[in-house]
């Protein structure tokens, strides 16, 4: 067997020099300090994109994206389809604790100031998926075309439809027309099985790779440290292992998560029904409606609404260039700013957050 | 034995018994997450309704040496009319390679168009790949409408 699996090997070593690879990993270490833990979140987002696309490719056996079959098609999968109900419950829950997982990766990073140069375009990268993700979030919650999914993309698109100039055709295209209809449903099911994973596959690949060549990032004050008082550990396999056990452990919050808390499915979407009482949005968009809604209706001439959705996008454009703005990281020198402008988000996503639970 | 051979030996047991334990322990693990991912791809069972007659229609729908295919079940069953007084009833579905055949008013054949099969009017295979007869079918005709049954 051990001789068999040799002989594989250099079989394909032959051809593509593995060794060089094998060298490459062996040389790899991962700085240990007080702070290393922060180093295994966007390891756990991988493992729950992963769980995502495995999950998804599964539900796709069942699943029917036409407003007539779509309701109808979970029901089937959720009530006759052996463990149907367990993939869809692990599907939902592993959505919600990715983007979770990746709001601490992100804020990890931003504190830590590791988007500071040579690491620019990691955090780039970073950005454009996070936001993908909450896109993969809000496309995906319309698919079981329920009452809560055809409500909360209705308000959603018309969030969007606030937006100066671009705002009316984005809406238009983003609904396939006036009103959120099986057209819509249509779409967002492209978006979701096929546009977003196709973009997110390719960044995180980049993302990766980048990682990989340009080694973890140190914290800052670590770097008038001597190189021989540093302590480090290698990636393969002491990271790696550590990795994987918290993989392990992961996995099994989320099945308990699933199995205990099942995705619910609800009743089926009536254009002509009212909305019901207390409907929100997911969490992760529940800082944002509920500061939209704390908005005076008018700030001198602007709207509202149109004044949030721009300081939002305006805030988004900021946080995506931090990099480029932030000169002094990037000299090795403290910047404070930084520190309060990512406290000052973090309680605001927070206060808002639970205000925005307790006012339901 | 002196004292480190016997360290050793009991260090060799627990390595075993460790090792026995983990790769015990990862194996299950394995087996309880592809369980349910092989079960969930297995199709679940579709109630069929066991069909043993289906009216076709008026006899005068089908003109003399015109056919139909209509639903059995879940299945196609051609209907042939002859001449006059005679109807034919066989599985139109090809014993090849499952296509569904047709009828050839001037050959005055079953002819399958995927791989060029051919039947007689009495369902025999005659000519290409077709390996077997096609199943046949009993017709009856009352108060004017045409009744298809299975052979008992």
């Amino acid at each position: 067997m051990e001789k068999k699996l040799k002989q594989i090997y250099e079989w394909v070593d032959n051809r593509v020099q593995l060794a060089d690879l094998v060298k490459f990993m062996s040389k790899k270490y991962v700085p240990v300090h007080s702070r290393s833990i922060w180093y295994y979140f966007g390891g756990v987002s991988l493992f729950f994109f992963i769980i995502q696309v495995v999950t998804g490719i599964l539900l796709l056996f069942y699943y029917k994206g036409s407003s007539d079959l779509a309701y109808e098609s979970i029901r089937f999968t959720m009530s006759k389809v052996q463990f149907g109900w367990l993939i869809r419950s692990i599907h939902s829950w592993s959505a919600n604790l990715f983007i979770l997982s990746v709001f601490i990766h992100m804020f990890s990073v931003y504190f830590e100031k590791s988007y500071r140069n040579p690491r620019e375009m990691t955090w780039v990268t970073g950005v454009i998926m996070f936001v993908l993700s909450l896109a993969f979030g809000f496309s995906g919650y319309l698919l079981p075309w329920n009452e809560l999914a055809y409500f909360a993309t209705k308000v959603g698109t018309d969030i969007v439809g606030a937006v100066p100039v671009v705002g009316d055709p984005l809406k238009y295209f983003l609904r396939g027309g006036d009103d959120v209809t099986g057209a819509t449903l249509s779409r967002f099911f492209g978006f979701h099985v096929a546009l977003f994973p196709g973009i997110f596959t390719f960044l995180l690949i980049v993302h990766l790779l980048l990682v990989q060549r340009q080694g973890m990032s140190e914290p800052m004050h670590l770097k008038n440290t001597a190189k021989e008082e540093k302590k480090t550990m290698p990636f393969f396999p002491n990271f790696m292992l550590r990795d994987l056990l918290l993989w392990l452990v992961v996995l099994n919050i989320l099945a308990i998560l699933a199995v205990f808390f099942p995705a619910e499915l609800g009743l089926k979407a009536d254009p002509l029904a009212s909305a019901p009482a207390g409907i929100q949005p997911e969490w992760y968009f529940l800082f944002m409606f509920q500061t939209l809604k704390f908005l005076p209706a008018h700030v001198f001439f602007v709207e509202g609404e149109v004044l949030g959705v721009l300081l939002f996008g305006l805030a988004g454009v900021l946080w995506l260039l931090v990099p480029v703005w932030d000169r002094k990281s990037a000299k090795g020198q403290q910047n404070r700013l930084i520190n309060y402008i990512g406290i000052f988000s973090v309680m605001f996503i927070i206060i808002l957050t639970i205000i925005g639970w307790v006012l339901k | 034995m002196d004292k480190t051979e016997i360290n050793k030996a009991e260090k060799n047991d627990r390595r075993s018994f460790l090792k026995i334990l983990l790769s015990g322990g990862l194996a299950g693990f394995a087996a309880i997450t592809i369980y349910p991912i092989l079960s969930f791809l297995n199709p679940p069972k579709q109630t069929e309704v066991e069909v043993n007659s289906v009216v076709v229609g008026k006899v005068d729908d089908i003109k003399p040496g015109d056919s139909k295919i209509f639903r059995f079940g879940n299945k196609p069953v051609i209907i042939i009319r002859i001449d006059e007084n005679n109807f034919r009833a066989l599985s139109a579905t090809c014993t090849h390679l499952d296509c569904t055949v047709q009828y050839k008013k001037d050959e005055k054949i079953i002819w399958c168009a995927c791989h060029n099969g051919k039947y007689d009017l009495y369902g025999k295979n005659v000519s290409g790949p077709p390996p077997r007869p096609l199943d046949k079918f009993n017709v009856a005709i009352k108060n004017d409408e045409l009744i298809v049954s299975k052979e008992a």
